[in-house]
C-alpha cells in the first residue's frame, strides 16, 4: 500500500545502509524445530532460541533472554500488550515470536483455545518438511551467460566468479564445454577453468555433452561435471539433436569415465513439467530420465522446469513421483521465473524435503523459447527468501549483491533481481541524505 | 500457449490429495480484489487521462475480476492522480459485475464518495506508529477514531467497509512490526463494522517466515472469512507469500493489473503483486478466481500501452513474447 496523502519523501527517512536494511528485513526468523512443537504457540526469539533450526543473532537493547509461553502470558496480563512491541527492537532482531494469549482477548477465550490448535496445526504443516539447511548451485556462470547475446570476456566470467565463491556460495558452475558452435558464449572455458583452478570454498562443476566434452573438461582441470537429458523427446531432439534414449547412452559412457577418475556427475532434466513443443510433461516420464541417470551414477539430479509454466499445482505431483524413483536427498529443483512463478515452486520443494536449489545471480540467463522473458530465478531473492524462512544457506546475501552488481554493471542492464534492485534503490535514495 | 496446459493434473482429485498433504488448507474459490486503478496508478508520475482510467476498469472488470477498487477520496493536494475520483465513478455508474470500492480518508471523503454514488469505501490504518503519523499525519489512535466516525456512517446508509492495515510485517522506519500490533489493529477495525480487513506488507519485506506468525495473531481474533493479504512484490516474494496465506486458510488476495504501483520508499522498485501472475498461480494450484486470465493480461496491456512501458507482470510478458514468436510461424 503507497502513501495515501502526500509520500513520504526519501529524505524523511533515517539513512539506511544496504547491510542495515539487509539485516533488519532479511534474517532468519525462528521456526518451531520438532521438539517446539508441543510446547505452545510462542517461538522462541533471538539469543534465547533454543531450537537447533533457530537462526541465531545478536540484538542489542533486548534483554528479555529465553522468552518462554508462560511467561510471555504472564507479562502481557499485567499490561497493555501494544505498548510491549515498543520494547527496543535492536538493529539486528527479528521478532518471530507470535503471541496468542487468549486472556488479553477474554472475550474470545473458549474460541481461540480451539483457534490457537487449528492454527498450530496449520503452521506445524506449513513447517515440517522444510529443510535447515540449503545448498544453492549458482548456475549464472554458465547457464546465465550461456544465453547472453554479447560475449562476456573471460576476466569478467572469471571476476563473476570469484565473487560469487567468495559470497559463501557452495557450488558455482563454471562454464561448459558443449561446442562453441553451438554455444560460442562459453568458447573460453578452458581459459576460465584454468584461471578459477585455484579459487577455494567451492566446486566447480562445468557441462559436458558426451565425452568428448568430458576429456576436454577434464583436461582442463574439471574437478566436477554435469550432463542434460529431457524428458520431453521433442526438446531432446530440437535441443541436443538426438532421442531421450540416444542421449542417456552418451552419458552412461561420460559417467562411466567419470567413475574411473573419481568425478562426480550431476544429471539435469529439463522441461520435467512442460515443453515448448508437447505440452504438459507426464511425471512418470520424468521419473524414468531422472531413475535413469541415478542409476548410471548421476549422484544429483536437477529437475528443471525449462519454460518456467510450473506451479505448485504441478510442481508437487511431478516431484512425488519422482521421489518415488530417486532418493529425495539427491534432488535438486531448477526452476525458471518466466511467469514469476519460481519462488513459491522453491517453497513448496522445500516442503517437499527438497535441500538443493538451483538459481543464477541478478536472474541472468533468458528464456530461449519466449525471447525478452525472464529465464532463471535470481539467486539473491532464493537467498532473501531462504533467509526469512529461517533456512541455512551460508550465503553472505551482501556479497551475493556485489557479485550481481559487478555483471549487471558490466552488461549495461538492471538487475534481474528484485531483491538486489530493492536493496539498491533504498541505498541509492539513502546516500542523498 | 495457454497456461491451462499445465494444470491438468491439478484438477485430478487425487492430485489435490497430494496438494493438501503439503499445501494445508487452500481455499477452493479465492476472491481477487483489483487495485490497478487505485493503488496503482496512484501512484504514477504522469496523470493518467478519465477515459483511460475508465477503459481500463471497464476491460478489468470485463475479465471477471469480483471487485475493482475504482479510485480514492483522498484530497487531490496528496492525490493529484485520483483528482477525476468524481468522474471516474460517474462514468462506471452503470458498469455491472463487479464491485467498486473507493478510498475514503475521513468523514468528509466518506461524504463525497457517496455523493458520487460510492456503494462501497475502504479505510487505512497502519500497524505502525511512526508510519502512521508520517503518511497520514496522526497516530494510529486517532486515525482509528477519524475511522470510527466513516464506519458509523457508512453503516446508516449499510455501505461496506474495507480496512486496510498497512506495514504488518515491516515499516521503513520501526523496522519489524510485532504480529500483536497488527492483531490489535485488526481487530479495532473489525470492531468497528469492517467487513473485511487487507494486511499490507507495505514494503514487501515479508517472506512466510514473518507473515505466517503475523496471520496467526491475526486469526486469533478476526475470522479468515474476513481477511485479506495485500503483498508487495518489492523483493520477490509476493507469490510465496500468498501461498503460504493461502495455507493459513485465507481467501481474499488483493493485486494490480501488470504489478501497476511502485514502491514509494524504494524509487524504481516494484510494488503491487501482479494480477496476472496470481491468476497464473491460482489456476494452476486449481483454485477458482472466475477471472479470465486472457482478459486481464488485454487490460494490462492496454494500460501499459497507454504509460508506455513494458508490463510488471512475468506472466503477461511470457505469453506476449510466445505469441508474437509464435506468429512468426
Amino acid at each position: 500500500m503507497s502513501s495515501l496523502q502526500e509520500p513520504l519523501g526519501l529524505d524523511k527517512l533515517p539513512s539506511m545502509s544496504t547491510i542495515d536494511r539487509i539485516q533488519r528485513f532479511s534474517s532468519g526468523t525462528c521456526r518451531p524445530s520438532a521438539d517446539d512443537m508441543g510446547m505452545g504457540n510462542c517461538w522462541i526469539e533471538g539469543r534465547g532460541c533454543s531450537s537447533s533450526n533457530c537462526y541465531e543473532e545478536d540484538y542489542e537493547g533486548h534483554t528479555r533472554g529465553t522468552f518462554s509461553w508462560r511467561r510471555h502470558t504472564r507479562d502481557l496480563s499485567q499490561g497493555d500488550s501494544f505498548n510491549r512491541r515498543t520494547m527496543s527492537l535492536g538493529r539486528n532482531h527479528m521478532m518471530c515470536g507470535t503471541v496468542w494469549d487468549s486472556r488479553y482477548f477474554p472475550d474470545h477465550q473458549y474460541n481461540s483455545e480451539s483457534k490457537d490448535k487449528e492454527m498450530q496445526d496449520l503452521t506445524n504443516k506449513f513447517w515440517k518438511g522444510i529443510p535447515k539447511f540449503v545448498k544453492i548451485v549458482e548456475v549464472g556462470p554458465r547457464d546465465g551467460l550461456q544465453n547472453e547475446k554479447n560475449i562476456v570476456p573471460t576476466d569478467v566470467k572469471i571476476e563473476l566468479i570469484r565473487r560469487l565463491v567468495s559470497s559463501g556460495l557452495p557450488v558455482v558452475e563454471a562454464t561448459s564445454f558443449v561446442s562453441p558452435k553451438w554455444v560460442p558464449q562459453l568458447a573460453d572455458a578452458r581459459d576460465v577453468m584454468k584461471a578459477v583452478q585455484s579459487l577455494e570454498g567451492s566446486r566447480l562443476p562445468v557441462l559436458t555433452p558426451n565425452l568428448k566434452g568430458f576429456e576436454a573438461a577434464v583436461a582442463a582441470g574439471a574437478k566436477e561435471v554435469a550432463v542434460f537429458a529431457s524428458a520431453s523427446e521433442s526438446f531432446s531432439k530440437s535441443n541436443i539433436n538426438c532421442s531421450i534414449e540416444e542421449s542417456l547412452a552418451r552419458y552412461r559412457a561420460v559417467t562411466h569415465a567419470a567413475k574411473g577418475l573419481g568425478i562426480p556427475v550431476r544429471g539435469y532434466v529439463s522441461c520435467v513439467i512442460g515443453c515448448p513443443v508437447e505440452g504438459a510433461i507426464p511425471p512418470p516420464k520424468v521419473a524414468y530420465v531422472a531413475k535413469q541417470l541415478y542409476d548410471m551414477g548421476c549422484f544429483e539430479i536437477s529437475l528443471a522446469d525449462t519454460i518456467g509454466v510450473g506451479t505448485p499445482g504441478t510442481v508437487i505431483p511431478m516431484l512425488e513421483v519422482v521421489m518415488a524413483a530417486v532418493p529425495v536427498e539427491k534432488l535438486a529443483v531448477h526452476f525458471h521465473d518466466t511467469y514469476g512463478q519460481s519462488l513459491p515452486n522453491i517453497l513448496v520443494s522445500l516442503q517437499m524435503g527438497i535441500s538443493t536449489v538451483d538459481s543464477s545471480i541478478a536472474g541472468l540467463g533468458g528464456c530461449p523459447y519466449a525471447k525478452g522473458a525472464s529465464g532463471n530465478v535470481a539467486t539473491e531473492d532464493v537467498v532473501y527468501m531462504l533467509n526469512g524462512l529461517g533456512v541455512k544457506t551460508n550465503v553472505d546475501l551482501h556479497k551475493l549483491l556485489s557479485a550481481g552488481d559487478f555483471i549487471s554493471n558490466h552488461l549495461g542492464r538492471p538487475s534481474g533481481s528484485k531483491t538486489a534492485v530493492a536493496l539498491s534503490r533504498v541505498t541509492a535514495d539513502a546516500s542523498k541524505i | 500457449m495457454s497456461s491451462r496446459h499445465y494444470n491438468f493434473l491439478s484438477n485430478d482429485k487425487s492430485i489435490r490429495g497430494f496438494s493438501d498433504k503439503v499445501l494445508g488448507s487452500i481455499p477452493e474459490y479465492v476472491k481477487i480484489v483489483e487495485v490497478g486503478p487505485r493503488d496503482g496508478l496512484q501512484n504514477e508520475k504522469d496523470v493518467v487521462p478519465t477515459p483511460v482510467k475508465v477503459e481500463l476498469i471497464r476491460m478489468l472488470v470485463s475479465s471477471g475480476l469480483p471487485v475493482v477498487e475504482a479510485t480514492s477520496f483522498v484530497s487531490p493536494k496528496w492525490v493529484p492522480q485520483l483528482a477525476d475520483a468524481k468522474d471516474v465513478m460517474a462514468a462506471i455508474r452503470d458498469l455491472e459485475g463487479a464491485r467498486f470500492p473507493v478510498l475514503t480518508p475521513n468523514l468528509k471523503g466518506f461524504e463525497a464518495a457517496v455523493a458520487a454514488g460510492a456503494k462501497e469505501v475502504a479505510i487505512f490504518a497502519s500497524a505502525s506508529e511512526s508510519f502512521s503519523k508520517s503518511n497520514i499525519n496522526c497516530s494510529i489512535e486517532d486515525s482509528l477514531g477519524r475511522y470510527n466516525d466513516v464506519a458509523l456512517a457508512a453503516s446508516k446508509l449499510s455501505i461496506p467497509v474495507r480496512g486496510y492495515i498497512s506495514c504488518v510485517v515491516g515499516c521503513p522506519v520501526e523496522g519489524m512490526i510485532s504480529p500483536s500490533n497488527v492483531a490489535y489493529v485488526a481487530k479495532r477495525l473489525c470492531d468497528m463494522g469492517c467487513s473485511e480487513i487487507s494486511l499490507g506488507d507495505t514494503i514487501g519485506v515479508g517472506t512466510p517466515g514473518t507473515v505466517i506468525p503475523m496471520l496467526g495473531a491475526v486469526l486469533n481474533v478476526v475470522p479468515v472469512d474476513k481477511l485479506a493479504v495485500h503483498f508487495h512484490d518489492t523483493y520477490g516474494q509476493a507469490l510465496s507469500n500468498i501461498l503460504a496465506s493461502l495455507h493459513m486458510g485465507i481467501n481474499t488476495v488483493d493485486s494490480s493489473v501488470s504489478g501497476l504501483g511502485g514502491c514509494p520508499y524504494a524509487k524504481g522498485a516494484s510494488g503491487n503483486v501482479a494480477t496476472e501472475d496470481v491468476v497464473y498461480m491460482l489456476n494452476g494450484l486449481g483454485v477458482k478466481t472466475n477471472v479470465d486470465l486472457q482478459k486481464v493480461i488485454l487490460a494490462g496491456n492496454f494500460i501499459c500501452k497507454h504509460l508506455g512501458r513494458s508490463s510488471g507482470s512475468k506472466t503477461a510478458i511470457a505469453l506476449s513474447k510466445i505469441t508474437a514468436h509464435a506468429s512468426k510461424l
